[in-house]
């Protein structure tokens, strides 16, 4: 479920950032108006606990496979939207930055995804509705696997549609789709499960933890940062969108054209293309460098995927000469890596 | 299991090496910061089907290697364990995109697989990028930076916290997993019964914890926020370290390098 860098266009990144940052701001002023600062240290340790509680796997019955908590509901219900979201914000980060687990700049797409949906959406929507004012066992299994099936639905249907959006997947969003929602339906299902088994523990051996839970008042304007979240992402996405696309036309429309359905087959003339070819030929940075190449066709006999690539590999010698020069610079870049080693030898014998 | 001991010596190992004073460690970390999110977004604003043009990028991650000693066999290993979704997704663009973009010699390679590699690259040069800076910085300089750059301080105190306790809370519940492991006979105390009754129990001793954390902290003067007696300056290394990376960055984007070099040694342009 964690975005990595190499899926996401800078655009897309960028615009799921701002929009997690914003949600973060939203509940750290909800924080600081809420005078309980007793939570700091309990968010800190919930947090560590998450982690702790991923390294425990079961064993689910008849499949052989294990699982283990997500947390993101969890969180929730012992912590209220707020603190929850910079919680699981503050694992995801720490995730990214030690385990490689999800990438920087993926960042926001992922505190998005695993993050806004289970705090603000499921929580206040479906959670605390489903479960009621004094949830029995059974209440309280059947609201935490419908939260966690819907929030982790949402989160997948956010991963595909920002992996969409960024074109960096040749997979259609129907494929990509089917593909990811089963998987997460049973993820969903164990999470549930999970969910409710701990806080169902929680009950039987110190209800009072439950009690103290300081969500009521917050859960009924859970809606109010997911708007402002969503709102955020659009302008972001529309205001770069028509800032990159008279340079760079190769994210946004590229995925669009794509998902209109021509994979393989040689792609009509239209006039989104012929835009797009025309846009690449006025502003191409460093025309003149293509000039000079014996062989290179003129724009109309290159392939569309090739011509919208303007520093592509239009033809077999151009392409030979791409690869040599890809592995030249790569030489050059470890050579000016070399000349920056500290000098060890020194180090060495000063210890 | 057995990964359990491995991600929590991972961890301790990654702050081992940044809290050694190397050249890399020694640059403010706003500017670690704001110059590998920089790459990050040059690496992915290549087009889909660019690999060669990347290649001269790699330079920023080799040289963060060398300037903060960060061995390769490190960097390698998290990149091999890191995570496959990358990996797994982009798997289905060789299937998918079969029109040759590109030849090698006579034989015609599909456009799938020269995206796929160029996803590869960029997963390779981002998080590689990404951990060398980390195993120079340290969370703590990390989240100082990011204070700095305008990060709410309940945020980084968050990840602060949480960094700290993860520790205590790894061996807890490593603890806690070996006990079950020698009470279970087979399978038999591997289901969700005993397991949530395990996670719940984990869960009591957090929130004590929690509790106890927090009445030492209030008894030390603690008031949300965490004062450090260094305070952060930019330097004109500092700053030649951020202009020169972010110019060759543009440099790079709007020049290739990697063309131009093989066009110099194939001959191709004449």
């Amino acid at each position: 479920m964690h975005m990595a860098d190499a899926l996401i266009s800078p655009l897309v990144g960028g615009a799921m950032w701002a929009a997690a940052a914003c949600v973060t701001l939203y509940s750290t002023r909800k924080m600081q108006r809420s005078v309980d600062e007793r939570r700091v240290p309990l968010m800190g340790v919930l947090g560590a606990f998450v982690f702790a509680a991923q390294m425990i796997n079961f064993t689910i019955p008849g499949t052989g496979s294990s699982g283990h908590l997500g947390g993101g509901l969890l969180l929730t219900i012992l912590l209220g939207p707020p603190a929850a979201f910079i919680t699981i914000a503050s694992i995801l980060t720490v995730q990214a930055l030690f385990f490689a687990d999800g990438g920087l700049l993926a960042l926001g797409c992922n505190i998005i995804n695993m993050g806004l949906f289970p705090c603000f959406v499921v929580y206040p929507l479906l959670y605390r509705p489903l479960a009621g004012k004094k949830p029995t066992g059974g209440r309280r299994m059947l609201a935490a696997i419908v939260g966690a099936v819907v929030g982790l639905q949402l989160g997948a249907l956010g991963v595909v549609t920002e992996a969409m959006m960024s074109g960096a997947s040749d997979l259609p969003f129907s494929k990509f789709l089917m593909l990811m929602q089963p998987i997460h339906l049973a993820i969903g299902l164990v999470e549930g499960l999970v969910t409710a088994s701990v806080v169902g523990f929680l009950a039987r051996v110190r209800p009072e933890v439950l009690d103290q839970i300081p969500s009521a008042a917050e859960g009924r304007r859970g809606i109010q940062p997911v708007v402002v979240g969503m709102l955020v992402a659009a302008v972001v996405t529309a205001g770069l969108v028509s800032w990159f696309a008279s340079t760079h036309p190769d994210g946004l429309e590229w995925a669009i054209a794509r998902s209109t359905g021509h994979v393989s087959l040689p792609p009509p003339i239209d006039p989104v293309h012929n835009a797009a070819k025309h846009v690449q030929e006025k502003t191409a940075i460093l025309p003149a460098y293509d000039l000079p190449m014996q062989e290179r066709p003129t724009a109309t006999e290159l392939d569309d995927k090739s011509a919208r690539n303007a520093w592509g590999i239009p033809s077999v010698g151009t392409s030979v000469a791409g690869l040599a020069g890809g592995a030249a610079s790569l030489v050059l870049a470890m050579g000016v890596a070399w000349v920056f080693r500290p000098r060890r030898a020194t180090d060495s014998a000063s210890q | 299991m057995a990964n359990i001991h491995v991600k929590a010596a991972e961890i301790g190992w990654l702050e081992r090496l940044a809290s050694r004073d190397t050249p890399l460690g020694r640059v403010d970390p706003r500017v670690k910061l704001i110059t590998t999110l920089a790459f990050i977004v040059t690496v992915l604003s290549y087009g889909k089907y660019q690999i060669a043009a990347l290649l001269p990028l790699a330079v920023y991650p080799l040289v963060l290697m060398v300037m903060g000693d960060v061995p390769a066999r490190f960097l390698i290993r998290k990149l091999l364990i890191a995570s496959p979704f990358a990996i797994f997704v982009g798997l289905f663009n060789p299937l998918l995109d079969r029109q040759p973009v590109l030849t090698l010699g006579s034989y015609p390679i599909a456009g799938g697989w020269v995206s796929y590699a160029a996803i590869l690259l960029r997963f390779v040069l981002t998080v590689s990028a990404a951990l060398a800076m980390m195993a120079g910085t340290g969370i703590y300089n990390i989240c100082r930076g990011m204070e700095r750059l305008g990060v709410p301080s309940v945020f980084t105190v968050q990840v602060l916290l949480l960094y700290r306790y993860l520790f205590v809370l790894m061996d807890e519940g490593l603890r806690m997993v070996r006990a079950r492991a020698l009470r279970s006979a087979g399978n038999r105390g591997m289901g969700l019964r005993v397991y949530g009754a395990m996670l719940g129990s984990l869960l009591l001793r957090t929130l004590d914890r929690a509790q106890r954390v927090h009445v030492a902290m209030c008894c030390r003067g603690f008031d949300g926020h965490v004062r450090t007696i260094q305070s952060l300056r930019l330097r004109g290394g500092d700053v030649v370290f951020l202009v020169g990376w972010l110019g060759l960055f543009v440099m790079l984007r709007l020049v290739d390098v990697a063309g131009l070099l093989g066009a110099l040694l194939t001959g191709a342009g004449r």
